[in-house]
């Protein structure tokens, strides 16, 4: 968006005589660059410090899970580390059962965001490419299903679980995690699905194909921006649900690792260098997957924005 | 979008993409693997969302424990509210909620977007600091602030440096402060995720506007003014959408660090819902809450989403 290059300023009308031109052209350029050199300064200044600023908070609660706890009995929570220890972390890892805690949230988080994912394209695709009867409705009503206060599905949700004697298992969270998330899913994925443009697929008809072939081989191939960003996006939101884990499962040895922090906080209070470990490694796969992924996530929103 | 004659239209009508409409109406064929694609999903979701929704409405009319059957009330918990003064407290904690980490993280993300928008040399760095904490949970959000306003901690600690010892806190633990203490972080998370929705939208506008607008003369402010914010407009709604649902929603981040205390003085109504169902095991005052919430949020996006569903397609 730099547009500001000297070559791009009007540097005086073809007329006049060349010297003048050029001197002009000359202090022209010079103004412009010092402008640009300000404005380059102006910008890494309050760029840099904001995030600076944002970034802070991250570096505390890295030093205080790496000081020990006497270090910081004695010498407070704001202050610079006088110690360094992997203590805090063994001890959440293996006392404050975050190991336990970790696996079962990735047993609930990839197969939840891999069905809803699967279930989602399918009804996008179905609905996006066909004249399915109420499509629209349909489509509204699957959003609507996702935008409703999670708390108008809690006491419902913790009885219904409870009838299917699923109650307090991991099962019952992937259930609800997948109903609950799908229809955000469906809307999105019709979104950019509609914009795959139709002759595609009247080539693939022509060839015989069916809508198996035409979902499996045309149309989820071309939605992988789409898809690649909504894993990353709902790989974070499912292994950071919070509400849900509680409201299904009762057991601590069973929490998923967010809901374990809770537990954390509980079991080691104001030993600082435990919980802030633990935040650490309840944090450190999604700060993974979008480092990983933070290339498909902003190409899929762009690509989603631009066509 | 496409201009299909009439013939390729009835030709492709097999499978073609969008409302087929005209003449034929509704003649077209879907193969029932199609509406498989589409029953199964519904199915799922309406086991697990819609019909614990009605659901919910209905316990909402009654008096339940839990174990034995749930009571046909009527309307008695919607009447209970009127004189249930912790509601009250939530309900306005709500409001100033949906203002304060509403309005300030639209303004600031929005802020933040048009800063970092132009593509200069490290500014993938600063987008990826102010976006990183969207990736925590509010959890571990909430414990990492949480150390931060101990009495020991960095925000005392800073402001004692800054000779505003004076003012320093027990944040979390005095009721005039806490509301605040919490929407901090919360607005700490959120900004980064309204910047990068913002940022997509802004690449979205086409450069060419503001070129011809510089020919104009435009002022920046003008600019701004007339072309970044009209522009803008499908994502305003879709943040505002956003930041309506998530502060309704806002649950996590209150419940980790004062759990709605010190005496209901940062009390939401999603986490006095969550303490009435959970803990004093009152489920059918618990669903009329919810009911609350729910009316809540859905004036909004209801109005938004059929004005949505009107301009697209």
């Amino acid at each position: 968006m730099a547009a500001t290059t000297p070559a791009g300023t009007p540097t005086g009308s073809p007329a006049g005589s060349p010297a003048g031109l050029k001197a002009r052209t000359a202090d022209a350029s010079a103004h412009a660059r010092r402008r640009r050199m300000w404005g380059t300064v102006a910008f890494h200044g309050s760029a840099g410090l904001i995030s600076l600023l944002w970034l802070v908070p991250i570096a505390v609660v890295l030093v205080t899970a790496t000081r020990s706890f006497d270090d910081i009995a004695a010498h407070g929570l704001g202050s610079m580390p006088h110690s360094f220890t992997l203590g805090g972390f063994r001890q959440a890892w293996t006392d404050g059962g975050q190991q336990q805690a970790l696996i079962n949230s990735l047993v609930v988080t990839i197969p939840t965001v891999l069905l809803s994912l699967l279930l989602a394209s399918m009804a996008a695709f179905a609905l996006s490419r066909y004249d399915v009867p109420l499509r629209r409705a349909l489509l509204l009503l699957m959003l609507s299903g996702n935008l409703l206060p999670p708390q108008i599905l809690l006491i419902p949700v913790s009885k219904l679980s409870e009838k299917l004697g699923i109650y307090d298992s991991l099962y019952a969270l992937i259930g609800v995690q997948i109903g609950f998330g799908v229809g955000f899913y469906v809307f999105v994925l019709h979104g950019f699905m509609r914009a795959i443009p139709p002759e595609i697929q009247q080539a693939a008809v022509i060839d015989g194909a069916g809508p198996w072939q035409i979902y499996t081989r045309i149309i989820l191939p071309l939605a992988r921006p789409a898809l690649a960003a909504l894993t990353a996006l709902s790989f974070t939101w499912i292994f950071n649900d919070l509400l849900w884990a509680i409201t299904v499962l009762r057991t601590g040895s069973k929490m998923p690792i967010t809901a374990s922090l809770l537990g954390l906080q509980g079991q080691y209070v104001s030993q600082w260098n435990v919980i802030a470990a633990g935040s650490v490694i309840a944090a450190a796969p999604t700060v993974i997957v979008f480092l990983r992924f933070q290339r498909h996530f902003v190409a899929g929103l762009n690509l989603g924005a631009v066509k | 979008m496409a201009v299909l004659t009439a013939t390729d239209r009835d030709r492709a009508a097999g499978a073609a993409p969008g409302p087929v409409r005209g003449r034929r109406g509704r003649a077209t064929r879907v193969p029932p693997v199609v509406l498989a694609f589409v029953l199964v999903p519904l199915l799922v979701e309406g086991f697990w969302v819609f019909w614990p929704a009605l659901q919910g409405f209905w316990l909402s009319l009654t008096k339940w424990d839990g174990i034995s059957p749930p009571q046909y009330v009527g309307l008695a918990n919607y009447r209970e509210m009127v004189h249930d003064s912790v509601f009250h407290t939530a309900l306005l904690d709500t409001v100033l909620w949906l203002a304060l980490f509403g309005g300030l993280s639209a303004i600031l993300g929005l802020g933040a977007a048009l800063l970092l928008q132009q593509e200069r040399r490290g500014v993938g760095v600063y987008r990826a600091a102010l976006f990183l904490p969207v990736v925590f949970s509010l959890t571990a959000t909430a414990l990492v602030w949480q150390a931060m306003y101990q009495p020991d901690g960095l925000v005392d600690k800073t402001m004692s440096a800054l000779g505003l010892g004076g003012l320093t806190h027990p944040w979390l633990a005095d009721q005039d402060t806490a509301l605040y203490a919490v929407i901090v972080p919360a607005l700490w998370r959120q900004i980064g995720y309204v910047m990068v929705l913002y940022l997509a939208g802004l690449k979205g506008i086409d450069p060419a506007l503001y070129e011809a607008a510089k020919v104009d003369g435009a002022t920046r402010w003008q600019q701004f003014r007339h072309i970044t914010l009209p522009q803008l407009s499908s994502v305003n709604a879709v943040v505002l959408s956003v930041i309506i649902i998530d502060s309704l929603r806002s649950f996590d981040v209150v419940w980790a660090l004062t759990r709605g205390g010190p005496y209901h003085s940062s009390e939401l109504l999603s986490t006095y819902m969550y303490s009435t169902a959970f803990q004093s095991l009152r489920l059918g005052y618990g669903s009329a809450l919810a009911v609350v919430i729910f009316v809540l949020a859905f004036g909004v996006i209801a109005s938004y989403l059929v004005r949505a569903f009107k301009e697209a397609d």
